[in-house]
């Protein structure tokens, strides 16, 4: 035991703590009376799921972090390799189960970039209409848990009740309210029931509003704002080194958004504003993600104006057996919770020879340990929440 | 003798059966009135409107198999949740109703309530200490901080007042207030109600339990009955500093028209609701901040008042 | 509809014709790496609009380090590191990055192929992100990556024998290990 403290002792001298340069005597003394290691996770409440963090304190404050992931590990990637190219979709639901079209999405695009399949326009509204609602619901539950972490019981409940609008109408459209595997290669499965745009313009209507209340509860509340702001600070450059997209890093101040900066679907043919904020923050990554949901919003609804004037197929014409050419495509979306990009080899069989899934909660953790050096256990909570993970996109 | 005996008896027996009874559908009242905050409503299956839920609560509670982990320092383990709701329960000795309905009178009412009140701490510190796991005792080291720096502001809050009043006795106190003492100690209201948040964890300062930090603090390794204690202590401590401070500051049970007990009573439930109004609203405070708002923001404001409050006395 | 199958049958067609045609000196990073490292690139590919660059594995971190560095090429985010497995290779392994320029918005796919008791350099000096997709890819396929801070299993127990995405590993692991497993990590197993 004594030899492993000396060692440990030594280590610590040489990394320096966050404490900055402390005497060696006191540190010695530090080393002794506060080694202090806490198994935080995987059957934790606020670890969104199966992550496992082993801090190392000193008091409360962290001195270093490991991640520890894989709890949830399903091995969709080898899965993928022996099944068919239509049988895959409803792998990729499982991965953000939150915002499961989203991760439809990219995969069906994936394979259209690589069998080059023109997909008829309305088809490709209805995707963004349901991505984007996609997106709000999963941003909706970001804010909910987020908040719940740091106490806010009553936003919770207030951003499942819109939830619960959005899952209603993935019910009415698809028949599945969280796993939807509405999407399909070259189109989507068919089109939008009766009365499902009028829904949906009546929570384009209702939703800024329920925002609102939200805003109430957090916007400005000084104890919201001494929870968040200034913590968990990473700048732009070291972010985007260490790998985080989406929201994450929209909220150091980093304008890239991949539904603008390489447009697909239709979205060159939207009108929406890329939320960018630059405080660094868990309160920036705040308020990137309320903001997004909000033109998210503007962004259904000039769908469903699209939708409501045209008529149309909502499905090319691809064969029953699809054999992609040899070749491989890495076809990156925005999800929800940042870059998702799916890396497809192809062997000119039905089976994809090699599907690589990058998700953006898997980079977006690499992250964690940066941001929560030197702060307080508290503090890790309110960090994990800002990176919105999903383990089940972690793992895969 | 024996009348007297008797008497004082019926007494214990009302004030316990009538505080047990209100600490348990305390805890009802606040899952409903929380759910009606938050769009949902609350406990509905058990009984009508969910009325029996407290009873089903306690009776699952009491039936539950009693886990005690194997690291865990037996004595106090057992002991601690006792001494928590023994300590809560006993402040309800000194309460006046009523002017005649208390069941005792100690003229030096208000010390006991706070000395009886930093007992009750030592039940959190032990409970997360002698259960053997980390993050109870990081909740029981942290409500060690927080309740003993917290009590240093109740007490303080309440010397104004006191100066007012002139007596540590609560029935002098509420007779010594024509006009309730709100109305020349608004300071000192406003931080006997910060401080009392944090005496009785309550959001937005649960930090000993903080649901999402610390799993649940120092009771994470409790179960069943003991629990419970630890349940009905927290309410029973919501209690009294809701009817300390309506006797300290609304002047107790005067009132017009409607009798004592009732002005009482209906003043205590104003601060029992704000109680768990905050809880609905806020989030809560990182420790570190809390601590800073209370050595640096309170303790010199508390002062301040207590000098202030001298001077205009001496003046007046 | 059937107008779209055609279509599809013909651009099939085409794209077999296409690919030898594309000028890859029209890609600064091809002339910038060719500029620095002459011998550094053994293949290109320009494929549905993605350029694919085949790196000797002694360069890649250098030819990293220039991508990075360069303020015309600026590729600041890594955004993937892969392994794949093609057993009937002569270098059955092969690692694939995909590097991304936030302010260019341009993508660039670079590959390493390795024999099976070949190492490569590992690239987390330039992107410390490349830590865990490189365990990942050690984990997964089983390359390693030399000079790595921290060459761990990552999603997988750390005691787990194999790799699974490896073409030689059975969708459903080797016959019997999974009970193996179990019998040696959960005691009650046994009792079962």
């Amino acid at each position: 035991m004594a030899v492993k403290e000396e060692q440990q002792f030594k280590e610590l001298m040489a990394k320096g703590t966050s404490l900055g340069k402390v005497d060696e005597d006191i540190m010695r003394e530090t080393i002794r009376t506060q080694d202090y290691w806490i198994n935080m996770g995987p059957q934790h409440p606020s670890t969104h799921g199966v992550l496992r963090l082993i801090l190392s304190l000193q008091g409360e404050r962290i001195v270093d972090t490991e991640v520890v992931i894989g709890y949830l590990h399903r091995g969709t990637e080898k899965l993928a390799e022996a099944r068919t190219y239509h049988q895959i979709i409803p792998l990729t639901d499982r991965l953000d189960y939150l915002a499961s079209p989203a991760m439809n999405f990219g995969y069906v695009l994936a394979v259209e970039k690589l069998m080059e399949i023109e997909v008829p326009e309305r088809a490709e509204y209805i995707r963004v209409m349901m991505a984007e609602l996609a997106r709000i619901s999963s941003h909706l539950l970001w804010l909910a848990t987020h908040a719940l972490d740091i106490g806010a019981m009553t936003v919770f409940l207030y951003c499942f009740r819109e939830r619960e609008m959005v899952l209603d109408l993935f019910e009415m459209a698809t028949g599945g309210r969280l796993i939807t595997s509405y999407y399909r290669i070259g189109g989507v499965a068919h089109d939008l029931p009766d009365g499902f745009l009028d829904k949906v313009k009546e929570f384009c209507e209702i939703f800024p509003k329920r925002v609102q209340d939200y805003d109430d509860l957090l916007y400005a509340n000084r104890i919201w704002l001494s929870r968040t702001v200034n913590v968990a600070k990473i700048s732009a450059e070291k972010g985007l080194a260490l790998g985080l997209s989406g929201p994450s890093i929209r909220g150091s101040g980093v304008n890239w958004d991949l539904r603008r900066a390489n447009p697909y679907s239709v979205y060159d043919k939207l009108d929406f504003e890329v939320a960018v904020f630059d405080g660094c923050d868990v309160y920036a990554r705040y308020l990137v993600r309320r903001k997004e949901m909000l033109e998210s919003c503007k962004i259904v609804k000039q769908c469903a104006e699209y939708l409501e004037k045209t008529s149309g197929p909502v499905m090319a014409k691809v064969p029953k057996v699809l054999k992609p050419p040899v070749g491989e495509v890495y076809m990156a979306t925005e999800a929800p919770k940042g870059e998702l990009a799916y890396y497809i080899v192809s062997d000119g069989s039905q089976r994809p020879y090699r599907l690589k899934i990058r998700t953006p909660s898997f980079a977006n953790l690499i992250a964690l340990p940066e941001m929560v050096k030197g702060h307080l256990v508290a503090d890790v909570i309110a960090a994990i929440g800002s990176i919105d993970i999903v383990l089940g996109e972690v793992d895969r | 003798m024996w009348h007297d005996l008797g008497l004082a008896l019926l007494r214990i027996v009302i004030v316990f059966a009538v505080a047990l009874f209100f600490v348990a559908y305390l805890t009802y009242l606040e899952r409903k009135i929380i759910g009606h905050m938050q769009v949902r409503m609350g406990p509905m299956r058990v009984g009508p409107h969910g009325l029996l839920q407290p009873i089903a609560d306690g009776l699952k509670l009491f039936f539950k198999e009693d886990i005690v982990p194997t690291e865990a320092y037996r004595l106090t383990f057992y002991f601690a949740p006792i001494l928590c709701l023994v300590c809560a329960l006993v402040l309800f000795a000194i309460i006046p109703v009523d002017k005649n309905f208390m069941i005792t009178r100690l003229n030096i009412g208000l010390l006991y309530v706070l000395s009886i009140a930093s007992v009750g701490v030592m039940g959190i510190i032990l409970a997360g200490w002698s259960s053997g796991s980390k993050y109870s005792l990081l909740g029981g080291l942290r409500s060690a901080a927080q309740m003993f720096s917290y009590e240093i502001f109740l007490g303080f809050s309440l010397i104004g007042p006191l100066m007012i009043a002139g007596s540590l006795d609560l029935v002098k106190i509420v007779e010594a207030q024509k006009v309730p003492l709100i109305v020349y100690q608004p300071v000192a209201f406003v931080i006997y109600l910060i401080a009392a948040l944090g005496e009785i964890n309550r959001v937005p300062f649960d930090l000993p339990e903080a649901e999402s930090e610390l799993v649940a603090g120092f009771h994470t390794e409790y179960s069943g009955m003991k629990f419970a204690y630890f349940f009905l202590a927290e309410y029973a401590n919501m209690l009294i500093v809701s009817a300390i401070a309506t006797i300290v500051f609304l002047a107790g049970w005067k009132g017009p028209v409607l009798p004592g007990w009732l002005w009482f009573l209906i003043k205590m439930s104003i601060f029992v609701f704000f109680f768990i109004w905050v809880r609905a609203t806020f989030p809560r405070y990182r420790y570190d901040q809390f601590m800073g708002i209370g050595w640096k923001i309170m303790l010199p404001l508390v002062l301040a008042n207590i000098v202030v409050t001298g001077i205009v006395m001496m003046l007046v | 509809m059937a107008e779209n199958e055609k279509k599809v049958v013909q651009k099939k067609e085409q794209q077999q014709e296409e690919k030898p045609k594309v000028d890859f000196n029209k890609f600064p990073e091809v002339r910038k790496i060719k500029e620095k490292f002459p011998e550094a690139i053994e293949e290109m590919d320009y494929f549905r609009e993605e350029l694919t660059l085949r790196i000797k594995k002694d360069y890649i971190v250098k030819v990293c380090e220039l991508l990075r560095d360069d303020p015309e090429l600026s590729y600041n985010y890594l955004e993937d590191i892969c392994g794949v497995h093609y057993p009937k290779r002569e270098k059955p392994l092969e690692v694939v990055y995909h590097i991304y320029s936030v302010s260019r918005r341009t993508r660039i796919r670079l590959k390493v192929s390795l024999a099976e008791n070949e190492e490569v350099e590992s690239v987390c000096s330039v992107w410390p992100s490349a830590n865990w997709f490189e365990r990942e890819a050690y984990d997964m396929v089983g390359i390693r990556f030399a000079n790595h801070p921290d060459l761990r299993r990552i999603l997988l127990p750390e005691d787990w024998e194999g790799h699974p995405l490896r073409k030689d590993y059975p969708l459903e692991g080797p016959p019997g290990y999974r009970e193996k497993w179990l019998r040696e990590h959960l005691p009650y197993y046994n009792k079962l």
